[in-house]
């Protein structure tokens, strides 16, 4: 048994108990659902799996539209007619019209690989239900070539979920689950360095300070997430921001909040401030 | 022993199932606890709990079973030396034991320990077992048998801190019903209109159809797949409603997002419907009652949302509303009837727990409308009777006792 195999990259830095979990679910060969915040660093997580276990990548980046056999493969019918029609090629190869999805590409891999199921829950409710059993038993059947194919090594699956929607039960007994915390201000101090190596140290802390309080606002719809500090952080800085401007007021906040009731309620929250 | 644990967790109200419990044994068995509580303690959770809304029901399970256990214990030990005997805990009630009997417990673990003789001490790639382990959970289980702690007291207690902390309070949302359970609900409202209307061209199987085909035109009809169901939502917002904000929002936006209804409206009220009910949730703009009614018919599907719960005088007296700009000379309890009676297909949703639907009004509008509690299986209920298949009946007998003692 190999475990602890995955350790994080220099790039990506995991906590104990994410590494821990991304070991269990590639021992158990179970898929690893990931949720969090968005702007958490889920989706970059399966880039960092890949690269420390020295894996390919295969992402399926789920939609709205998306289904289940989408991921499995489609027979072109509509190419093969049209070299029907101007004899391009041997048509009678039906097999050269079966373009395999990321799912079935992964389960036809000689290598064992790492597939990133992006945002489930963008998806149909119905969606993850319809994964089950490919995810289960990891093979497919090509109907109209009565291909079978059973996956030579099962492939690290990773699924993200922004928590949009529920995912139904039967899928979650399935997978090891990891829920990744927003990072608190050490965490987050060392995530911007790495954006922003040259930040002063009473910038950052200031807006450190500032961007926890936001956080920390009853009732906001949206809570500014990591991507939008760094942005924050940046137009502060082309901005020319004062670190005791910062503590006064909040400029460019509309790189933070998105919201206009967001807007409006963390105006009000700092003239409350300001009174007191 | 750890059964006693998977009880625990259980009697918490975590639906831990006999896939994920033996998951769990497995990763133990391979060592992944490292002889750690802290590991086992997230190892547990990532395998156990899929939900970090339930991560604080966790945490106090967590905490209460694992108080007196050291931090340093022998996880895979313990987990091997059950298996390679696995009895079961000897003070489970009979209940119990009926219901594990139920579940072919003793069959799975028999099963389990052969697997693991098989692959002796290494664990390459057998995954056929996991498939074997079965997908049913536990019934309902009992109480938690007398707790069977892991020897060791004192010490390092790290894990245990962790959960005494309780981080995930927050996330915790105790919810009735989430929007997925609604969406699924409502989902079940849909009926497909088969045989009604012409035929349409179906698009996609023509053209695959055609492509298949040599490129031989073959046009193919289909019924048409439209949603017969016309759902007109009405929600009770403000004053005694503004504890279930978050529901009836919740409510809202799945009826709102499913694309299966043929027509959706949604109306608001203030504890009862008088002669105007409105369309934004202050109460400013709207249109008369009656012009509503005249719009529905019986082909719609009525769910008020509300707690029924005003002063009497509010439903049984002209002019009772509550706001001044209501003059009510119909009574509210006559709205309601006449809503009833044009909109056979309604039901009333009651976020409050059924314990108080004694109270005064709330009898009164059970005697107009059947009223079911805003959960998973009072919105199920209410679905059916919509769908007709249970009977569509508004009773107001006096609830029985036990209900009463209930909570929702």
């Amino acid at each position: 048994m190999q475990f602890q195999r995955f350790q994080g990259s220099d790039r990506y830095i995991v906590s104990p108990e994410l590494r821990d979990a991304v070991n269990v679910a590639v021992a158990l060969e179970k898929p690893l659902l990931v949720r969090g915040e968005p702007g958490t660093g889920k989706t970059v997580l399966a880039e960092a799996i890949a690269e420390s276990l020295v894996m390919e990548l295969i992402s399926w980046n789920i939609k709205s539209t998306s289904k289940a056999q989408d991921g499995l493969y489609l027979y072109d019918t509509v190419q093969r007619l049209n070299d029907a029609r101007f004899g391009d090629r041997d048509i009678t190869d039906v097999r050269q019209y079966i373009k395999y999805g990321p799912l079935g590409r992964s389960f036809l891999s000689e290598q064992r690989l790492v597939l990133l199921i992006d945002e489930i829950d963008k998806a149909d409710m119905e969606f993850p239900n319809d994964l089950l059993h490919e995810l289960d038993r990891m093979s497919f059947r090509v109907e109209e070539t009565s291909d079978y194919f059973a996956a030579k090594h099962r492939p690290v699956v990773i699924i993200t979920s922004n928590a949009e929607k529920e995912l139904p039960d039967a899928f979650l007994r399935r997978c090891v689950f990891h829920y990744i915390e927003f990072p608190d201000k050490e965490l987050m101090t060392d995530i911007v360095k790495v954006h922003h190596p040259d930040i002063e140290e009473e910038l950052l802390r200031q807006v450190l300070v500032r961007f926890y309080w936001l956080r920390d606002l009853p009732d906001l719809r949206k809570r500014p997430s990591t991507s939008e500090l760094i942005d924050w952080i940046a137009a502060l800085r082309r901005g020319g921001i004062e670190p005791q401007t910062i503590e006064m007021e909040l400029p460019f906040l509309g790189v933070l909040l998105k919201r206009e009731s967001d807007i409006n309620l963390a105006g009000s929250a700092q003239r409350r401030t300001r009174v007191n | 022993m750890f059964t006693g644990f998977l009880f625990h967790l259980r009697s918490f109200g975590l639906k831990v199932s006999m896939m994920e419990w033996l998951a769990l044994m497995r990763a133990l068995s391979e060592g992944f606890s490292r002889s750690n509580l802290t590991v086992f303690y997230h190892l547990s959770r990532a395998l156990l709990v899929k939900k970090e809304a339930d991560f604080d029901t966790f945490d106090r399970a967590f905490a209460t079973y694992f108080r007196d256990v050291s931090e340093v214990f022998e996880v895979t030990e313990e987990v091997l030396t059950w298996l390679q005997n696995p009895e079961l805990p000897r003070d489970l009630t009979d209940e119990e034991r009926k219901a594990l009997k139920e579940l072919g417990f003793e069959d799975l673990l028999t099963t389990f320990k052969k697997r693991l003789e098989e692959q002796d001490g290494r664990h390459d790639k057998g995954n056929k077992w996991v498939g074997t382990a079965g997908t049913s959970p536990f019934g309902h289980g009992g109480k938690h048998p007398e707790g069977i702690r892991v020897g060791g007291a004192g010490g390092n207690r790290t894990a245990v801190q962790i959960a005494e902390s309780r981080r995930f309070r927050n996330l915790r949302n105790d919810r009735i019903l989430d929007t997925r359970q609604i969406g699924v609900a409502l989902r079940r409202l849909r009926k497909l209109e088969k045989d009604e209307g012409p035929e349409e061209l179906d698009l996609d199987k023509t053209i695959d159809h055609a492509a298949r085909n040599a490129g031989e035109i073959d046009l193919i009809f289909a019924p048409p797949k439209k949603n017969r169901i016309k759902l007109l939502l009405l929600i009770d917002v403000g004053g005694s409603m503004d504890p279930h904000t978050q529901l009836c929002e919740r409510l809202f936006s799945a009826a709102h997002r499913a694309s299966h209804f043929k027509k959706f409206e949604s109306r608001f009220f203030h504890n009862c419907i008088y002669e105007k009910v409105y369309t934004d949730i202050s109460r400013w703009k709207g249109e008369p009652t009656k012009d509503m009614l005249r719009r529905v018919d019986d082909t719609w599907t009525v769910v008020l949302v509300g707690d029924a719960w005003m002063s009497p005088y509010e439903l049984t007296y002209s002019g009772g509303a509550l706001d001044y700009y209501h003059e009510n000379p119909d009574t509210g309890l006559e709205w309601l009837k006449r809503l009833r009676r044009r909109c056979p297909k309604s039901v009333w949703l009651n976020p409050e727990p059924k314990r108080i639907w004694n109270a005064p009004t709330i009898r009164l509008i059970r005697q107009v409308f059947p009223m079911f509690p805003l959960t998973v299986d009072g919105l199920s209920d209410a679905v059916d009777v919509l769908r007709g298949a249970k009977p569509n009946k508004a009773v107001a007998d006096p609830l029985p006792d036990e209900t009463r003692s209930f909570g929702t």
